[in-house]
């Protein structure tokens, strides 16, 4: 059984020719994952008795006659800021190193209900804040396909999980390209749904008006079955949308003729790179593929960055507050007052990314500096939406590089913050639209890093977004 | 802009930080440049532009509220578990109310 390259439907098949059962897939893709681990650090732990448990279930079911479930058997990584109930999830921060969730995510129940099987939980920037998963405090990821460069952040375990085949599918969180960035440094799928539709009941919280789950896969039929899976209303989530989840593998027929797509001048401008060479590729294969591409106009492109940085840094500032010592495992020695407690605890456990977050975030939001920042931000992000409702009533579809750059080397950004901020420069307006995006593989640089490109439609269009995709991946991508 | 050391200590304050003197003098200069960044909003005039905090999409007013039915909660040994002192049912922390 070659576990590296399996997808979702060749094992579908193997199990119902009785070619191999659950519990021996799950059985070589632990072993194989364990084995492989040492190279890339992508899952921070394993949890063979769960995996094995819900393997079996599916056994039983089968023996029955009965479905196994949309994803029955498929191995899947689970990125550590998601809750397992009985297995650790650290968010990869010191601070969380012992937690142990009494509950699942919804996420990851509706996983397992359909048959996948949970191997462990994968490496991640500190609470999901960097974009190169150096800020983990278990040691950085090695990217598989060049391991002496970054797999991106801050999902950079899964992406990288996915990439090397120690996973079919993965779960990773998305708060301004942490799905989409490191889907585009491995060279697989990355997917950040519409704002809402997958739940986020068990995600552990960071910037909750741009906090999303989104699945990570080899292909984009994988990616869109796993998105069907978790997908829909959960009334854990006030937050999580009502509207209806459309069969989205089943919508993919490979035709994208007559859509219209929208190229961005914002972020075409000043693009002059292997990265800006391989995407003109990508949308010559989908003007041969019969789509219409256009010239379009997102004015507040500009304005992203600083807009996504107050709104998310004042949101961590909130979210993080209740890591204090009093609930979740840590208590740092020697506070004498309930204070000191307080900024002992969190002064230890908290890693440099966290803390600059924090002070950023509780920066922006202190008294005199509140309307100067926030609540611009805030009104700024409303115009960023704008530029988005204007551009979908004239094109389907908009198409831009994931990340103006293919992935960089362990250490090359970590000392400037800003310019790490700057990585994220296409991912976060649509984060901050809260529309569904995608990072597709386009194509390789000389040097062989993978480069993504990435796939923005309307609100809940994610049907679209996935036909084009799958008809860009089935013409061959940027080669096509 | 710059952000001055006792900014970043009147700020570490408020989040319930402890800095040493290396972070506080890292965090002086790191955060001036993230927020003389972020000035570059000030260049659009949002007067009349509504601030947005969620995204919106369509639902009824009471869409989100559920049936105030009794259901099962997490019991208190559960809650308790991943906290690093507790005792008789409670979080423990260090002493508040002085005699």
């Amino acid at each position: 059984m070659e576990v590296a390259s399996l997808t979702v439907d060749r094992i579908r098949e193997g199990l119902a020719a009785r070619a191999f059962s659950a519990v021996e897939l799950a059985t070589e893709a632990l072993r194989f994952a364990e084995a492989e681990n040492a190279k890339t650090n992508a899952y921070l732990h394993f949890c063979p008795e769960r995996a094995l448990e819900a393997a079996r279930r599916v056994d039983e079911k089968l023996a029955r006659g009965q479905d196994g479930g949309a994803l029955a058997g498929v191995p899947v990584a689970v990125k550590d800021v998601i809750c397992t109930r009985g297995v650790r999830t650290t968010c990869g921060s010191r601070l969380l190193a012992s937690y142990v969730p009494p509950y699942d995510a919804t996420a990851v129940m509706r996983l397992e209900q359909a048959g996948a099987v949970v191997l462990g939980k994968a490496n991640c920037d500190e609470f999901a804040m960097g974009s190169s998963n150096e800020n983990s405090a278990f040691g950085p990821v090695r990217n598989p396909v060049a391991p002496e460069r970054v797999p991106g952040g801050s999902s950079g375990g899964p992406a990288a999980a996915v990439a090397q085949g120690t996973a079919v599918l993965a779960l990773g969180s998305d708060t301004g390209g942490s799905i989409r960035q490191p889907a585009s440094f491995c060279g697989v799928v990355g997917v950040t749904p519409t704002y809402g539709r997958v739940s986020r009941y068990g995600l552990v919280a960071f910037a909750s008006s741009l906090d999303h789950i989104g699945p990570f896969a080899r292909s984009v039929r994988d990616t869109a079955r796993l998105l069907g899976v978790i997908a829909g209303r959960d009334e854990m989530d006030s937050t999580s949308a009502f509207a209806p989840v459309p069969g989205y593998a089943a919508a993919l027929d490979g035709r994208a003729r007559g859509v219209k797509v929208g190229l961005p001048r914002e972020y075409f401008d000043g693009l002059a790179s292997e990265t800006g060479d391989l995407i003109a590729r990508g949308v010559d294969a989908l003007r041969r593929l019969g789509c219409g591409v256009r010239e379009i106009s997102l004015p507040h492109t500009p304005y992203a960055v600083g807009c996504y940085y107050i709104i998310c840094t004042a949101e961590a500032s909130s979210n993080l507050a209740r890591y204090d010592g009093v609930r979740y495992t840590m208590r740092a020695p020697g506070g004498e007052t309930l204070i000191d407690m307080y900024r002992s605890t969190r002064g230890e456990g908290f890693g440099a990314e966290c803390k600059r977050r924090i002070m950023l975030g509780t920066y922006v939001l202190s008294s005199g500096y509140y309307d100067a920042y926030y609540l611009k931000a805030q009104k700024v992000r409303t115009l960023i939406a704008r530029d988005f409702a204007e551009a979908f009533r004239q094109v389907d579809a908009i198409v831009t590089p994931v990340s103006p750059f293919p992935a960089f080397r362990l250490g090359e950004k970590l000392d400037n913050p800003l310019e790490m901020y700057l990585s994220d420069i296409y991912t976060i307006t649509g984060s901050l639209a809260g529309i569904p995006c995608m990072s597709v593989p386009c194509g390789r640089t000389v040097a062989g890093l993978p480069v993504g490109m990435q796939i923005l439609t309307n609100h809940f269009d994610e049907t679209g977004m996935f036909r084009l995709a799958d008809a860009f991946e089935r013409a061959g991508g940027a080669d096509g | 802009m710059r952000v001055t050391e006792q900014e970043v200590r009147y700020v570490a304050g408020l989040a319930h930080l402890k800095l040493s003197d290396e972070e506080v003098e890292r965090f002086s200069s790191e955060l001036g440049d993230v927020l003389t960044y972020m000035e570059k909003l000030n260049e659009l005039d949002t007067r009349a532009v509504e601030p947005m905090a969620q995204v919106l999409y369509d639902a009824g007013e009471t869409a989100t509220l559920r049936e105030d039915a009794e259901r099962p909660v997490l019991d208190a040994e559960a809650a308790l578990a991943n906290a690093p002192v507790a005792g008789g049912g409670f979080y423990k922390v260090p002493k508040v109310i002085e005699r």
